[in-house]
């Protein structure tokens, strides 16, 4: 089995030598014969007719870079007249009326929507074990040892990584796109926060929610994020920036380079195996030319209590719309609205999602606001300012994406905080709201995927993907195939 | 940080869920160990540093006051779980 990347099939469909019908369809067997869980509904007619209109574009000469290629959506997108129930009991019947724009984006190109993947309820977790849907299986696993694909954005993870899509979409609050991706082998994106516009993306941290592509390769995040981003007046806080073409410099010489190692990512915590790999990967780099320095992130160690407040908060106003009132579900009996609302909310939210939703209110109760929330937020402005320190010495920030490899299935689902230290290294570029992602670094001496973290300054999305892929013309380690991957029509 | 039975129910008051009794406790023990996680903000020193609401303290754009959507109405009310000539019904708030 090998990896089909997004730039392949383009390139098949360019040159005629397979249709959008053809390709879509082989995705959609694939899908069909897997038992990895990775998606929560596929719309097979939807998508099919997507793939004829592309076939039909591209006969008419206007087909774009990546026309009638497939991808799979996360089900946090709200796509029109399909179910979309970001992981949730809550939003089981709902359909939604409207498509995200990021959607809405790939739809205008031409890119086709296999179907929606799995994911923690309103994307609170690190192993997509949160779901209503039920838990996804990570292909790099096996029946003996069941690991997680990451989380929240699993399901798009393990569909990837399982072959049953060429990429997929994601979103990442306190890396929700990198822990996954770092779990499963893939490429994984957040950009710059506001790069891709939130309008029709269920809001779990409006202040840190960011979606971005899960791929293979960098030059298919590159290809993918061209498709997602760019300015959406729908967004209050979308970015207003010129369009860029984040495949341009990926070959640029990384010559010069300078590459930040924060000492703090490599302490107590990180699993001696992973160290070992980063460094091998770090390497790698130096052999390009590029610079070591050593740079320090005084505050990194405040970063997940922050999170823990700022994330539960704006979760707890952002949830608060789900009352039974306008959309999803409603509880069967009540005797009055509060009732209503408290047995509705009672009944379709799962622990993890309550749990935050509580300390969220906490957090922002009379009295309480000053000692945590704006605290939180004070601490949110020193750890930026680190960032801003560092990028002074350096061009990149590297480091691992997380503290170890994935774990097996149920090991700490009843230990939220153990669960939420896997995003200890991910989260400060959300605080900070920097373009960072993850890409595959090696493998354990146990044949598990790791990841290399990359952070950039504001925007230098396309110098984070040049680095990526420069590296991936060196290593071989992104098209490595999962075990329990499902081979297609043309394995 | 300790919480009490009471403090756990306020909490869920205020979120407007229910906590079944038999959960107490352990509703109780998940949230004081996320607080103590989060206790160690209470060591740092942030006098004088103004809080960060957003990345780069973006700002909210203000667009033209002009109308922009269509009515939409009786698409966005099918989906809803009880609706009636144009109005969500839910149960009486006023005796």
């Amino acid at each position: 089995m090998t990896i089909t990347t997004l730039a392949e099939l383009a390139a098949d469909l360019d040159q005629g030598k397979r249709s959008s019908v053809e390709i879509t369809q082989d995705y959609l067997s694939r899908i069909e014969a897997s038992d990895h869980n990775a998606f929560i509904s596929v719309n097979q007619d939807l998508a099919i007719s997507q793939a004829e209109a592309a076939d039909k574009l591209r006969a008419s000469g206007k087909a774009g870079a990546l026309s009638g290629v497939p991808v799979a959506q996360k089900d946090i997108f709200c796509i029109e007249g399909t179910q979309t129930t970001c992981g949730s009991k809550i939003l089981e019947n709902f359909v939604a009326p409207y498509t995200a724009t990021v959607v809405e984006n790939m739809q205008n190109q031409g890119l086709v929507s296999l179907g929606k993947t799995n994911m923690d309820e309103f994307a609170m977790g690190s192993s997509n074990e949160t779901s209503y849907y039920g838990s996804v299986s990570n292909p790099w696993g096996n029946e003996q040892n069941k690991l997680v694909p990451g989380g929240s954005s699993g399901g798009s993870a393990a569909a990837v990584s399982a072959l049953l899509a060429p990429a997929a979409t994601g979103t990442d609050t306190g890396g929700s796109i990198r822990q996954p991706a770092a779990f499963c082998n893939l490429t994984g994106i957040k950009p710059s926060y506001g790069r891709c516009s939130r309008y029709g993306m269920i809001a779990f941290a409006s202040s840190l929610d960011q979606a971005g592509p899960m791929t293979h390769t960098a030059e298919d995040a590159a290809l993918l994020l061209n498709a997602m981003a760019g300015f959406d007046a729908k967004d209050s806080t979308s970015l207003d920036v010129p369009a860029e073409d984040f495949s341009a410099g990926l070959n640029n010489s990384l010559d010069g380079l300078k590459i930040g190692l924060p000492k703090e990512f490599f302490g107590d915590g990180l699993d001696s195996e992973m160290a070992a790999i980063i460094e091998t990967a770090v390497k790698e780099f130096e052999s390009m030319g590029a610079i070591v320095k050593e740079v320090s992130l005084p505050n990194s160690h405040l970063a997940l209590p922050s999170y823990y407040v700022i994330a539960p908060a704006e979760a707890s106003s952002n949830l608060s719309r789900f009352d039974g009132v306008r959309y999803g579900y409603r509880t069967e009996e009540y005797n009055d609205l509060v009732d209503m609302y408290t047995k509705t909310r009672t009944e379709a939210f799962g622990d993890e999602v309550k749990r935050r939703i509580m300390i969220g209110a906490y957090a922002l109760s009379s009295g309480y606001y000053d000692a945590y929330y704006s605290q939180a937020q004070k601490l949110r402005r020193l750890i930026s300012n680190d960032f801003t320190d560092a990028f002074k010495e350096c061009d990149v920030i590297m480091g691992p994406t997380t503290p170890s490899p994935a774990f097996e299935a149920g090991s700490r689902s009843d230990d939220p905080v153990s669960m939420y230290l896997n995003d200890i290294y991910t989260i400060p570029a959300n605080l900070a709201g920097l373009p960072a992602g993850s890409i595959p670094a090696g493998f354990t001496k146990s044949g598990l995927p790791t990841g290399l973290h990359l952070i950039t300054p504001y925007l230098q999305e396309a110098k984070m993907l040049n680095i990526a892929h420069k590296f991936q013309q060196v290593t071989d380690w992104h098209t490595r195939t999962a075990p329990n991957a499902i081979s297609g029509g043309k394995a | 940080m300790a919480l009490d039975n009471e403090t756990v129910h306020n909490i869920a008051r205020l979120a407007r869920i229910e906590i079944d009794p038999s959960e107490v406790s352990q509703t109780r023990s998940a949230l004081e160990n996320i607080l103590e996680l989060v206790a160690q903000m209470e060591a740092v020193d942030t006098t004088g540093v103004e809080p960060m609401t957003h990345p780069f303290d973006a700002t909210m754009r203000l667009r033209a006051d002009t109308v922009t959507e269509t009515d939409q109405r009786d698409k966005f009310q099918a989906i809803a779980p009880s609706a009636e000539r144009g109005l969500y019904l839910v149960p009486k708030v006023i005796d």
